[in-house]
């Protein structure tokens, strides 16, 4: 009755074997490395980017291990592997040399880093290690929040602008356009003539949703902004200001930089490895603007460089020029409310622009006398200008227009991502920081290492000593139950902090309860005078229906503190459900499984190996008493 | 071995209105701290700011206090930590600010006043990972102060995650509840319930008492205390009801005291090897795990207190009968019950 058939065997031992491969990626130790991020937004790291790093070690002497591309979008960056610490500081300096021209401008940044060691057929199985939270490898937490307020007020701001535009256009007669709160309203004087305002504002925009008023004899047109819609634009800004981040913080030259919306109007940004709060703020607050400036029309296209520039004009040189431009600039990326990729009349990429507030009007102003001339946008990053574009005024532009002559559909998106990250869409607050010294860093894995080591080491002990044999089984289980945990954890690429760790400890600690109710019942089968492998089939079976009761309880707990739970608590909690599961399994399967392995081919089993199985004097006289000897 | 050689069922109800006096006593001490000391709650949920600074040498407190109340902070507290030179700082959120406390200036503050210059250091670990820090060094280039750690809140997160914490108790409460009142009977729910809660507040009692700080993760620990006793009551009643089932002829009373004396054994070995890993996370886990441990420790230990005392009398003072839970056991007798 103890025997499992075949496959459960073969199951287990695959789970334990898939735990193993993916526990392993963490033992790996770490190999020096460098880490090649852009240093410009015009910047972009690729497969070009790659090949010029390994071109450039080879030339000079110092080959990495293992050049690879990482990470997608604006993290992207080149990763090479060095065998010592040696060839990684030379091939820093070589490095640095060869792809920055400019040493005091560099295109490029180069970082000391740190990469696993994980072997590549690893790697392609998804084996990875843990990522380790900031509390136990040290570095930069801040929490930001999107100020959804004025998020909404840009936007109806936008929609004021619009409407005055629009109905204009459509010769719609209205006496005044307010804002009130969150909403536009539109005052008339009759009601035919705001039916066809509602007409033609609903058609530009889809967003907006209308009521009637009246005040006195005055008809009004309250417009609003549909919740959803506003809620996608929040979104959004939450959106783009992570792109924005994330470009900015390739210029820290972090490692491994973690930037995550957390809920709806929440940015986390964790920095491993930088210490200095002041200078990550910075730069993390800093914006690079937008403007855009008329080109000079007195210097020939083509003379730019020789010839000589008019007093207040300027020459920019570099991708995108070189122009000479006016100083002035008559519109600055502020009023740049959003900027997408796409086509113009002549299927030719394009980036479509929209402006808010004042800006459709500068925009009028500048562009109606200039027809026919050009018109430069220009990227201002740290006091650096990049030309962005230089193109041709078409026509008179309002507050929506477009920038064409672009080349490829390439291009346009890259323009329209610069348009957008000059400046944070949505204005944000640092509402939470927090910095941890990679010293105490150090310390924090050393003690969530010992207290899981020793806890585990006395209740192996103790159950050793108290059941024997069957300890010894509950030990074997724990162990599997660990490898389980950590296996899935790695495979969840989950990111383990100190409370998580202890989350590991406490889940050993329950999980050996499931073990114990096992044990104590087939020490009181046997007490009650059954034989041995009756004893043991009863005392699984019958503690199964308790594990399970006692875990949903336990399960209960670990979801609501998932469900509500942030930072270190949500961490704790993950572990802690996931344990409760690997728990159930490695305790009654694999626990059963080994058992049945060593008692189950015994027909005539005489005596188990679980202890003192000790029987009231009265009770204990029939069968139960002698079967049962200890098994020394 | 074998630790537990009882011969007769140990009459614990006999006594269970002793042990309810205690209880209640416990608890009404444990919410009267509560309510006239309040808990010393962290920075995560009051907003503010804590530092850790280590100095080259014995910190003066009285000079940092000093520079921090010049500094515009109202009451700021500061207590060694660990060793002498070890130094934890608590500030308060500053009135009209919602954003965090300027971490920066504190420190450019506290290292002029070791007369020290702060300046940015560039260095790589021993590991190969590339660290900026700002160090407060000298005019002779030693080291002064450096910083540890920080964490900073603002008062509006502070705000929800207090209120998270309620919600999760709440839920953690409701969903025992329900799972009881279906698995056995609402009698045992409530008398489970009650009896877990009442560990929970005297976890919570102590922690006033004591003034220990109360942060996010020993809130965890107090959630988990919950789910960990409310395993005790249930295997508990478990018993219970395979004893009515099984023995006709006795009393309410002995059906108690059976199922108690039977499970006894497994609740300590249980308990005893949680406190087991709990106790090494005491003694190896450093500060941030202190107080979860010793969360842990109260809880474990009233826990087995409050299933084995106060769960079962509770549901012994509400009534429970043998008909209240022969009915669902007709059912799962085929699936075996549920036994320990």
């Amino acid at each position: 009755m103890n025997r499992y058939p075949l496959w459960k065997y073969i199951l287990i031992l695959v789970t334990v074997l898939l735990g193993l491969l993916y526990t392993a990626p963490n033992y790996f130790g770490d190999s020096p490395a460098l880490q090649v991020t852009t240093g410009k937004q015009t910047v972009r790291i690729n497969s070009d980017t790659k090949n010029q790093v390994a071109d450039s070690l080879k030339r000079d002497g110092v080959p990495a291990e293992d050049v690879s591309l990482e990470g997608s979008g604006d993290s992207t960056s080149v990763r090479a592997r060095f065998t010592s610490n040696d060839a990684q500081f030379k091939a820093k300096l070589v490095l640095e040399r060869d792809l920055n021209r400019d040493p005091a401008d560099p295109d490029y940044i180069v970082t000391v880093n740190l990469v696993k060691n994980t072997p590549l057929w690893m790697q392609k199985l998804r084996a990875l290690p843990m990522n380790l939270g900031l509390d136990l490898r040290g570095g930069v937490h801040f929490l930001l929040q999107v100020d959804t307020k004025a998020v909404g007020e840009t936007r109806i701001k936008g929609i004021q602008a619009a409407a005055r535009a629009q109905l204009r256009e459509q010769n719609v007669r209205h006496t005044g356009i307010d804002r009130v709160g969150n909403s536009v309203v539109i005052n008339f004087r009759d009601a035919a003539t705001r039916d066809q305002a509602r007409n033609v504002l609903a058609r530009q925009n889809q967003d907006l949703q209308f009521a009637d008023a009246a005040d006195g004899t005055d008809l009004k047109l309250i417009v609003t902004v549909k919740p959803e819609a506003l809620q996608r634009v929040v979104e959004d800004g939450v959106k783009q200001n992570i792109s924005t981040l994330g470009k900015r913080i390739n210029e820290l030259g972090v490692s491994e930089p973690v930037i995550q919306q957390q809920g709806k109007d929440r940015i986390v940004v964790e920095l491993p490895g930088v210490q200095d709060v002041a200078h990550a703020k910075d730069i993390i607050g800093r914006t690079a603007t937008l403007e855009f400036r008329m080109v000079d029309d007195s210097v020939l296209p083509g003379t730019e460089t020789t010839a000589a520039i008019p007093l207040n004009s300027e020459l920019f040189t570099g991708p995108g020029g070189p122009a000479v431009v006016s100083k002035d600039a008559f519109l600055t990326g502020d009023y740049i409310s959003s900027a997408t990729a796409s086509f113009d009349r002549n299927q030719q990429p394009s980036v479509s622009l929209d402006l808010n507030g004042d800006g459709g009007r500068k925009m009028r102003e500048a562009t109606r006398p200039r027809v026919g001339k050009r018109m430069a946008v220009l990227l201002n990053e740290k006091g650096k200008y990049t030309v962005l574009s230089n193109a041709t005024i078409q026509e008179e532009l309002g507050s929506t227009f477009q920038i064409t002559g672009l080349g490829t559909p390439e291009k346009a998106a890259e323009l329209a991502l610069l348009l957008r990250a000059g400046a944070m869409t949505a204005p944000t607050d640092f509402v939470e920081e927090r910095v941890v010294g990679p010293q105490l860093g150090a310390e924090n894995i050393a003690r969530g290492l010992h207290s899981t080591v020793w806890g585990f080491v006395a209740i192996a002990v103790f159950m050793i000593v108290y059941y024997q044999l069957f300890g010894f089984f509950s030990v074997v289980a724990l162990a599997c139950n660990l490898l389980f945990l950590l296996a899935i954890l790695s495979r969840l690429q989950a990111t383990l902090t100190l409370p998580g760790i202890a989350a590991i400890a406490l889940a050993l600690g329950m999980a050996i309860d499931a073990n114990v109710l096992i044990n104590e019942r087939i020490r009181e089968e046997l007490r009650n005078g059954n034989t041995p492998q009756a004893a043991i089939a009863a005392g699984f079976e019958r503690a199964w229906a308790t594990i399970l009761d006692s875990n949903v309880t336990t399960l209960i707990v670990g979801l609501a503190l998932l469900v509500f739970g942030s930072g270190p608590v949500r961490g704790f909690a993950i572990v802690h459900c996931l344990g409760i599961l690997t728990s159930m399994f490695s305790a009654v399967f694999v626990s059963r499984g080994v058992v049945n392995l060593w008692y189950g081919r015994k027909k005539k089993l005489g005596k188990i190996a679980i202890g003192t199985v000790w029987t009231p004097g009265i009770a204990g006289a029939g069968a139960g008493g002698k079967n049962v000897a200890v098994k020394k | 071995m074998e630790f537990f050689k009882i011969k007769r069922d140990i009459p614990f109800m006999r006594h269970a209105l002793i042990f309810n006096v205690i209880s209640a006593l416990t608890f009404v001490a444990a919410v009267f701290f509560l309510v006239t000391k309040n808990l010393n709650y962290s920075v995560e949920f009051t907003g503010g700011t804590v530092m850790e600074l280590r100095y080259s040498k014995a910190a003066d407190l009285e000079k940092i206090r000093h520079s921090l109340e010049k500094l515009g902070y109202e009451q700021p507290t500061v207590t060694p930590f660990g060793t002498a030179r070890d130094v934890m700082l608590r500030l308060p959120v500053r009135k009209g600010s919602n954003g965090v406390v300027g971490s920066n200036t504190v420190f450019n503050t506290l290292c002029a006043a070791e007369s020290g210059v702060t300046k940015q250091v560039q260095e790589t670990t021993a590991k190969g990972e590339n660290i900026t820090r700002t160090s407060c060094a000298s005019a002779a280039g030693a080291e002064l102060v450096s910083l540890q750690r920080v964490g900073s809140v603002g008062a509006q997160v502070g705000d929800e995650l207090a209120t998270n914490g309620l919600n999760a108790l709440i839920m953690v409460v409701i969903g025992v509840m329900v799972y009881l009142a279906v698995r056995f009977e609402w009698k045992f729910a409530v008398a489970a319930i009650v009896a877990n809660l009442h560990d929970v507040v005297i976890i919570l009692g102590f922690f006033a008492f004591f003034q220990w700080e109360f942060s996010l993760t020993v809130l965890a620990a107090v959630l988990a205390v919950l789910g960990y006793s409310v395993n005790e009551s249930v295997v508990i009643f478990d018993r219970i009801r395979e004893t009515f089932r099984k023995e006709r002829k006795l009393s309410v009373t002995q059906v108690i005291d059976h199922a108690i004396t039977s499970t006894i054994s497994r609740t300590i070995i249980t308990h005893g090897c949680t406190q087991m890993m709990v106790l090494s996370m005491l003694f190896f886990g450093g500060e941030t795990l202190h107080y979860f441990a010793v969360a842990l420790t109260i809880g474990i230990c009233f826990g087995i207190y409050s299933s084995v005392f106060v769960a079962a009398a509770i549901a012994m003072w509400l009534g429970v009968k043998r008909e209240d839970l022969i009915k669902p056991i007709k059912e799962r007798d085929e699936t075996g019950g549920a036994v320990v």
